[in-house]
């Protein structure tokens, strides 16, 4: 190869790499990182989106949101159902796991549950909402089942009561969401080596010894990686809050993502819906921040 | 090895097993009630005591989802959006995956990292800016527009999957092609691409699902019947026939349809992607 050549060809290799990235590039620049910029500029103007000209209104949109007591609730609101959920889907997804890690079970019987166990994952949010409101309804199964134990005096109305509405939109999301801690704590249990639990029964361990010595500390990097991205997603929530209540009754289930639809789509105030999607966009990067530093760490 | 047969150990077990029972029950129990009631007559679906089994199995919800040409076009709209997002996802996150995986370059790192948070970024927070632009370029209620903001969503997933997959193929391969004079390009389809098909299925299988199931972008950017999707179909359902819940259970059922054939057809290549970007 002469020397032109190969500065040529070398010149080419630098290239390829951004030329196979470009296409992607472009697309999350420009539709992701882009408008990441436009929806900051829309919360600092009035009128956003609906008229041309829109005129510079400073942090009066953020001000309006900090005054508003339904901000706070749904602020409040997200944060007992996105804690809530983790919490539940951690405990269910580790009982799980370790039941079906247990070398008592045939393994015929092993597979099938671990299948079974895995489709509440299989549904969409809209129809998992739509499963759950036929369960709930007021003359449906679980009031009925119920009141035949003698559990609840009378139907429930779990969807349309204040009481009651927040905690069964928090079940429901509950149900739906464990299966990724169960897969992939599973995959983690049989990632730790026998000797450590050979070494254990040696020793004269018990059982909830190895689980608290060795398991759970073997298991912690998933776990906390598993937990700060269940939060993140479990925070936007949207489409199961819209179908079950719609964010009511009388707000008691509003949760940020609802508050900012019905600010820009039914008031259609886009500008102070921007700002608060700005907000919800500030506490998702906070702990990316977080979860990308974990993760380095590791 | 333990001894099996003392009394306490054999309670365990049996312990171990009714807990495993409750379990099943906790986690199959709505899906089969979904699954009954809309074999049910809508009567039959308020009837108290509430019955397990269809007393009079009927097919009539079915029947009324399948005979209505409305319905099926959300069927044909979800199908043509997610194949046809999925397509170019695959096609754009196996070149940036190939980019990551072969090659060493200025900037690696902080991509990398780049595209990881992309993951977590709020969706509603998109959408304001997303519905401005839509409208601003006039395909507002068009298919462009969910394949356009789809692909932004499922592009992140499907560069990290694919990225996974090209690292676990061993260099010595392309790097052949390399000595034989080929460019990476040749190597890229001559040789990667033949042997990454099950990284392609499950980038696939992933990239389908994250657009069958979206809904706040569906029911934002679209407006006539004509164009919805089956998440947004479900809902007007709740609407319109003010609780035909046989009806709504027969469409979820057949709106779960894809995804329980792919699960139980192709059972690793969907873990491979549920799990993707969570467990590394």
């Amino acid at each position: 190869m002469t020397r032109q050549k190969r500065s040529h060809h070398r010149l080419k290799r630098a290239a390829a790499p951004y030329l196979y990235l470009s296409p992607s590039l472009l697309i999350i620049g420009l539709l992701m990182l882009l408008p990441m910029v436009t929806v900051i500029g829309y919360s600092f103007q009035n009128s956003a989106v609906l008229r041309r000209d829109p005129s510079f209104a400073g942090l009066k949109h953020y001000h309006a949101i900090f005054a508003d007591p339904v901000f706070w609730a749904s602020l409040w609101h997200t944060l007992y159902f996105t804690c809530m959920s983790v919490i539940f889907h951690m405990t269910i997804g580790m009982v799980f796991a370790l039941m079906l890690n247990s070398d008592r079970i045939n393994p015929t019987l092993r597979n099938i549950l671990r299948v079974l166990y895995i489709l509440p994952w299989l549904f969409t949010a809209v129809i998992i909402a739509v499963i759950w409101r036929l369960l709930l309804e007021p003359n449906g199964v679980v009031n009925s089942v119920l009141m035949q134990m003698g559990i609840i005096g009378s139907k429930v109305e779990w969807f349309s009561s204040t009481a009651t509405a927040l905690h069964a939109v928090t079940f429901a999301n509950i149900w739906a969401g464990y299966p990724l801690f169960m897969v992939s704590l599973l995959a983690g249990l049989q990632g730790i080596p026998k000797d450590f639990y050979e070494a254990a029964d040696i020793d004269g361990a018990k059982a909830y010894q190895k689980l608290i010595f060795i398991t759970i500390p073997q298991l912690m990097p998933i776990i906390i990686s598993i937990s700060l991205l269940d939060f993140i997603w479990t925070m936007q929530v949207f489409p199961l809050i819209w179908i079950t209540t719609g964010g009511g009754p009388i707000y008691s289930t509003e949760v940020l993502s609802t508050y900012t639809y019905k600010l820009a789509f039914s008031s259609y105030n886009l500008s102070q819906a921007s700002a608060s999607a700005v907000v919800i966009l500030l506490i998702s990067l906070g702990l990316t921040l977080f979860y990308i530093r974990y993760q380095k760490a590791r | 090895m333990r001894k099996r047969h003392t009394p306490k150990d054999r309670l365990i077990t049996v312990a171990l097993h009714v807990a495993l029972a409750a379990g099943l029950f906790f986690a199959a129990f709505p899906i089969y009630w979904m699954l009954s009631s809309s074999f049910k007559s809508n009567t039959e679906i308020f009837a108290l005591p509430p019955t397990v089994l269809p007393k009079a199995f009927t097919l009539e919800a079915y029947a009324a989802i399948l005979g209505d040409p409305v319905k099926l076009r959300f069927f044909f709209n979800s199908y043509f959006v997610a194949g046809a997002v999925t397509v170019l996802t695959v096609l754009i996150a196996l070149l940036a995956a190939y980019g990551f995986s072969r090659f060493n370059f200025r900037g690696k790192g902080s991509l990398n990292t780049l595209i990881i948070s992309t993951q977590t970024i709020p969706p509603i927070t998109l959408l304001i800016p997303f519905f401005g632009l839509v409208v601003s370029y006039g395909i507002f209620d068009t298919y462009v527009a969910l394949i356009v903001t789809y692909l932004v969503f499922t592009l992140p997933y499907a560069i990290l999957l694919m990225t996974g997959y090209l690292n676990t193929l061993p260099r010595d391969l392309d790097e052949a092609v390399a000595v034989d004079g080929g460019t990476s390009w040749t190597a890229l389809w001559r040789v990667i691409v033949p042997i990454s098909l099950p990284g392609i299925v499950a980038t696939s299988v992933y990239t389908f699902l994250l657009c069958w199931n979206e809904f706040l972008f569906a029911l934002t950017l679209t407006k006539s019947t004509s164009m919805r999707t089956v998440p947004i179909g479900i809902q007007l359902l709740m609407g319109q026939h003010a609780f035909e819940w046989n009806q709504m259970m027969a469409m979820s059922v057949l709106g779960s349809l894809p995804l329980l054939l792919i699960y139980l057809v192709a059972q690793r290549f969907f873990l491979a992607g549920m799990t993707a970007g969570s467990v590394k």
